[in-house]
């Protein structure tokens, strides 16, 4: 059955459209990521224009995270503070990065950047996610081996604005999650992503952060972030289409809150050997997009309307 | 364009082609004026119909409203494939077809095809900036090529067909992606491989229903919309989290 999506302006298959929303929904609950970075391209995949798929994209996570974070709270496993600190950075960083697009939407180069922008991030991030949970799988089979010490101290302790994270077990400086915050919002609101898969890896290698409280505070931040990004977008590109956002939230949601189920019965360091796998994969397959020859070597990008 | 300009033009071709169809008499009309896109579109067929006052061949040409086009050629740029080089057109139909009684080539010769742009071999868009002729026949051509692909430029391949030898009837059909305003519909007689009659319609592709409002309420109120995207889905988010509250 066909639905007429009245931003994108083409008809879809509504059940494709839930569907994809479900399978995004639960990979977002087992891994605190918002999903987007798999949404965005499936969607410009099955013929929503770019722009679309990207303002649309943040639209749904806003609902996706919401529902996430609920899931998560009910277990207490959500640090507001963090969250909240995070969140200022994020919506700066957003700010930015619609401008960003926008720019680059005129210049006929957003395309590349978006994929550029997938390769370089994915790639380095899976690796090292990859490479670390690995380890981390060998050091349990082998109970002799040392274990990692507890708390290192590195010069990103010395900064100033030090604020103490009960829930976390942290006390560090504001300016980390401020900065990790504002360069996620970039990237998001570029990328028509939530920012988890860069958030989580981050929050867990920078920050400290225990990996229990992590999916939920990552979630709680993406709904600010991702709301900022709506907003804008709808203001200024005109390219947020609540119809296809609402259609993929439908199945998103209840995908989200078995996925959130299912990721508290695997192990940490499964969970990132996983989520190492996936990220991996997509970046490898926009890597290899961009190095063939093009089916068509002439273009007409879709502006934003 | 607004909706205003796309009629200013159309009266420019109906007042162009009045002294053709003072020379021969013909009618010829569509089977709906306007399509309207809902919810549920997945295309439209337009049936075109009429009657000449002798034999003749029937010409008829489809074109969208015109708008601002950029292609980009692709380029290997240190390894990658990145839009590398564009040309933008000033005046590209969003939506072209053409229908004919024959062959074209049978029925006009290519000169008046060309004055007339049948065909869309004769398609010529104005490059907005000065472009080598060479250079932009090539940007033409892709243009051309990219938009027959998305079912947008619809080569000569619906036939017209006669009932005796005065009555005609043809099925346009319309893809589900195509653009909205305000489209002409030409209708040419030919005799001997020349024009001898002309007769321009109108035909109004919009959205409507709820379609029409979301779409209308984005542009106008982009803020409160966005608002409201937002505020949705954050009720959708929290909806959906209830029947698992205990879980």
């Amino acid at each position: 059955m066909d639905v007429y999506l009245p931003i994108a302006e083409v008809s879809l298959d509504i059940f494709v459209l839930l569907g994809l929303g479900a399978a995004v929904g639960f990979l977002s609950g087992v891994f605190g990521v918002g999903g987007g970075f798999l949404l965005t391209p499936l969607l410009i995949l099955i013929g929503v224009p770019a722009p679309v798929a990207v303002a649309s994209s943040a639209n749904q996570l806003v609902g996706a995270s919401v529902s996430g974070v609920l899931a998560h709270w009910r277990r207490g496993h959500v640090d507001f503070k963090m969250g909240f600190i995070l969140m200022v950075g994020g919506v700066a960083g957003s700010i930015l990065g619609v401008y960003l697009f926008t720019l680059f939407s005129r210049l006929g180069q957003i395309e590349l950047v978006i994929s550029l922008a997938y390769v370089l991030l994915l790639g380095v991030l899976g690796f090292m996610m990859g490479i670390e949970s690995v380890r981390a799988m060998l050091r349990q089979r082998r109970p002799g081996a040392a274990r990692r010490k507890l708390h290192r101290h590195t010069w990103l302790h010395g900064l100033p604005l030090k604020t103490r994270f009960r829930k976390s077990q942290l006390y560090i400086s504001a300016l980390l999650p401020i900065s990790l915050g504002f360069s996620v919002g970039v990237l998001s609101a570029i990328m028509g992503i939530g920012g988890g898969f860069l958030m989580v890896p981050a929050m867990i290698y920078t920050l400290g952060m225990p990996t229990s409280m992590v999916p939920g505070t990552s979630l709680l931040q993406i709904i600010f972030v991702a709301a900022n990004v709506t907003l804008l977008q709808a203001f200024t590109n005109h390219t947020v289409d609540a119809v296809l956002a609402l259609l993929l939230l439908v199945g998103g949601v209840i995908g989200a809150q078995f996925g959130t189920r299912f990721g508290t019965q695997l192990r940490g360091e499964q969970l990132r050997f996983l989520l190492a796998l996936i990220v991996l994969a997509v970046a490898a397959q926009l890597a290899h997009d961009l190095t063939i020859r093009p089916k068509q070597m002439f273009v007409i990008p879709v502006e934003g309307r | 364009m607004t909706i205003r300009q796309h009629l200013a033009r159309a009266l420019a071709l109906v007042l162009a082609l009045w002294p053709l169809a003072a020379r021969a008499d013909f009618v010829a009309d569509l089977s709906s004026h306007s399509i309207a896109i809902t919810t549920g579109f997945t295309g439209a067929s337009v049936v075109l119909f009429g009657a000449t006052d002798g034999p003749g061949d029937v010409i008829v040409v489809v074109r969208g409203p015109e708008r601002e086009q950029t292609v980009w050629r692709k380029g290997k740029i240190a390894g990658i494939w990145a839009n590398a080089e564009s040309v933008t057109f000033a005046n590209v139909p969003s939506f072209y077809a053409v229908a004919s009684s024959k062959p074209l080539d049978d029925s006009i010769s290519a000169a008046t095809a060309a004055f007339y742009r049948i065909g869309v071999s004769n398609l010529k868009f104005e490059p907005k900036s000065t472009v080598a002729s060479e250079r932009a026949r090539v940007f033409t051509d892709a243009l051309i090529a990219v938009q027959k692909n998305a079912g947008v430029f619809v080569p000569n391949q619906i036939k017209i067909s006669f009932l005796g030898e005065r009555l005609f009837r043809a099925t346009f059909n319309f893809p589900a992606n195509i653009p909205t305003g305000v489209y002409l519909v030409q209708v040419l007689l030919v005799r001997d491989k020349d024009v001898v009659g002309g007769q321009t319609t109108p035909l109004v592709v919009s959205k409507v229903g709820v379609d029409a409002a979301v779409s209308d309420f984005a542009h106008r109120n982009a803020l409160a919309y966005g608002a409201i995207a937002v505020g949705m889905a954050a009720m959708a988010g929290w909806l959906a989290s209830l029947p698992f509250r205990n879980a």
